[in-house]
């Protein structure tokens, strides 16, 4: 067993939310919220986190969470992190927001954030659909995945954010998942040690949108990066560097096919669909590596 | 201090008096003047204020209510397609009961592009939970603008208030106008229970039917509320610096016969109307609303009623006669006129009174009894 040492045993996500049994995007936002601590104020938009954070007057959450419209959280963000630092008070403004919010409805938004060097984190949890709304497609579901929007698969590749926000410059951008909890714990306590806007990008295996059962989650996020799916890294002052975990799958990744038949979502996918992600993947690796070679 | 100002600077003249901690906007025709001057003030130290340049309105009032919620007075300024684009987040900041001011400079909406004077950017907001005031001189563009932040503020009220005035017409003409030192008229801002980590909780979660219907409930009852805050605020306004309005300005309607029911800059020149009506012996007078929302009482019993909508619902006529008729239980004449900045003179406004058919509608230039 693993014994994650350094990683603060306060909850600020109570027990017993109304998320779905495995939910991806809980699991990281425990890790998120333990990174963060407690002087933190949260900014979440529409989005499965923002539903089960519960009914009013009750939360789930035991750190301040101003909810905002869909297409909102990175603008609410601005002005609450505006009138804080003009207080004078050094509080974290955090924005949790899922891929629909942040690569779709909200792209707008955050690049005006960024573009401003809002002093925030931009975490974006990205369950690669509108899980919340019953898994339509988003920009960020890849290529041949079945959502209730793309039922023979989806045509299109998946949008590559990280991208976006690297040309905005940020000071600091990451990427992570929750079933490497160090990495992404790490990163984010990185993030809010920079002054000005840093974005962490996590993958959120979502059960029933992806179509797994339960108890595979951890195991669904680890092939994902093990496949090459999901790669992990982070990009300081311009600087990749990339994660180990990424570092050992560029070496010897795991067949992309194991990561692919755990899910319903990629179930009757045709090999020359597999055959584009594959060269999508070794293309995302040689991208990465000369990046980091020669920065 | 008297001067001479367009109706935008006058606005950022008072913004700048009543010192917001976050003004967050876009520029829009006819309004970039009042941010362009504000972001000027910030710049050169006048206005200690973090001046966050979104990318779209939706943003500027997103950005608002994240300043607000954590206790922050804020200021924004739009106009038509601004209005329009922000609308999701209007219902946002009244519905979570912060007390921002807007200025809105009224402007039509395309197609096809337009740029001119017109009310129906304001009327799409109507039911949004904002106060509404409308302004027609420059002076009562920047006395408005003060009073606007200590309703909304006040604890009886916290509701956003939005300050219409009219796209060039007023916004870009320059007259007289008389600043003054607003002091602890305007009294710090005191936002209850702003978020904090020290105490937290959740802000606009999930709501169910009972609650969601007894916070609308609230928002109703703080709107008739505001009414007498209204009062109290413009009468300490005018003890302090000599200048009274009202919810509704009237001119010569006591003994008036027919009356003229106008919003903006069409109600003060329905007073120079009623002068030329009256030289000609008809008893006219001018019923002027400021304040449409809350929508004041009004005492028009016995009087002929000619209402100017600068805005239409469309498959229902104008939204200002409607108001009157529903609210009055009466007939009245109901012109639309000046859509687009269609010009409408006061001679024009004697000869709707003069050719009033009680009971009926026109369109001014189309379909008008002229």
């Amino acid at each position: 067993m693993e014994i994650i040492a350094d990683i603060p045993e306060t909850e600020y996500v109570l027990n017993c939310t109304s998320a779905c049994a495995g939910c991806g995007d809980s699991l990281a936002l425990r890790y998120v919220l333990k990174a963060a601590g407690p002087d933190t104020i949260l900014v979440m938009p529409a989005g499965c986190t923002a539903a089960f954070q519960g009914v009013y007057p009750k939360t789930a959450y035991t750190l301040p969470v101003v909810n905002i419209a869909f297409g909102a959280a990175a603008a609410c963000a601005s002005g609450l992190s505006a009138f804080l630092r003009a207080k004078g008070k050094a509080t974290k403004v955090v924005v949790y927001a899922g891929d629909g919010a942040t690569l779709d409805i909200g792209l707008s938004a955050v690049s005006g954030a960024f573009e401003r060097r809002t002093d925030f984190l931009y975490v974006c949890y990205d369950n690669e659909a509108y899980g919340n709304t019953g898994m339509q497609r988003s920009s960020a579901t890849p290529l041949g995945a079945k959502t209730t929007t793309t039922p023979a698969g989806k045509p299109e590749v998946k949008k590559d954010i990280d991208t976006i926000i690297a040309a905005h410059e940020p000071p600091y951008q990451a990427t992570a998942c929750a079933s490497y909890p160090q990495d992404l714990f790490r990163k984010v306590q990185k993030a809010l040690t920079f002054e000005g806007p840093t974005f962490v990008h996590v993958l959120s295996p979502c059960p029933p949108g992806w179509r797994y059962s339960a108890e595979k989650t951890v195991e669904v996020g680890k092939l994902a990066v093990k496949s090459g799916m999901w790669v992990l890294y982070e990009r300081e002052n311009g600087v990749l560097s990339i994660s180990a975990p990424t570092k050992a799958a560029m070496k010897n990744p795991v067949p992309l096919e194991e990561y692919l038949v755990l899910q319903g979502r990629f179930k009757g996918i045709d090999t020359k669909t597999v055959e584009h992600l594959r060269e999508r993947i070794a293309g995302n690796f040689r991208r990465l590596a000369a990046e980091e070679a020669s920065p | 201090m008297r001067k001479i100002a367009t109706g935008n600077k006058a606005v950022a003249e008072a913004v700048k008096q009543a010192r917001p901690d976050v003004v967050a906007a876009y520029p829009i025709t006819p309004q970039s003047e009042i941010v362009e001057t504000i972001a000027e003030y910030v710049a050169n130290g006048q206005l200690e204020s973090r001046y966050i340049p979104v990318e779209s309105e939706h943003s500027s009032m997103a950005a608002c209510i994240g300043a607000s919620i954590a206790g922050g007075r804020t200021f924004t300024a739009t106009s038509s397609h601004g209005l329009a684009y922000m609308h999701e987040m209007t219902n946002w900041a009244a519905g979570a009961r912060l007390p921002g001011v807007m200025v809105n400079v009224n402007r039509a909406l395309a197609p096809g592009w337009n740029i001119w004077a017109e009310h129906s950017d304001a009327m799409q907001e109507r039911d949004t939970g904002w106060l509404q005031v409308y302004v027609s001189t420059v002076q009562e563009a920047y006395d408005t603008t003060l009073m606007a932040f200590r309703i909304a503020e006040h604890n009886n009220v916290l509701l956003p208030v939005m300050v219409n005035l009219d796209g060039f017409s007023l916004s870009h003409i320059m007259q007289p106008l008389d600043t003054v030192e607003p002091g602890d008229f305007i009294p710090p801002i005191h936002v209850p229970d702003p978020v904090d980590p020290k105490n937290p909780g959740g802000y606009g979660t999930i709501t169910a039917p009972a609650d969601q219907f007894r916070f609308r409930y609230e928002i109703e009852r703080s709107m008739h509320d505001a009414v007498k805050v209204i009062e109290e605020t413009e009468h300490e306004f005018a003890e302090r610096f000599g200048r009274m309005y009202g919810a509704v300005e009237e001119y010569r309607a006591d003994d008036a016969d027919v009356v003229v029911v106008a919003l903006g800059t069409f109600g003060k020149e329905a007073e120079v109307a009623v002068d030329i009506l009256r030289n000609e012996g008809v008893k006219a007078g001018s019923v002027r609303l400021r304040w449409f929302r809350p929508f004041p009482e009004l005492d028009l019993a016995g009087k002929e009623v000619v209402v100017i909508d600068r805005a239409i619902s469309f498959g229902f006529g104008g939204v200002l006669a409607h108001a009157i008729r529903s609210k009055n239980f009466m007939k009245v004449y109901s012109v639309i006129a000046g859509l687009g900045g269609q010009e409408v003179t006061y001679d024009d406004i004697a000869e709707f009174v003069r050719n009033r058919r009680v009971g009926e509608e026109s369109w001014f230039g189309v379909n008008d009894h002229v």
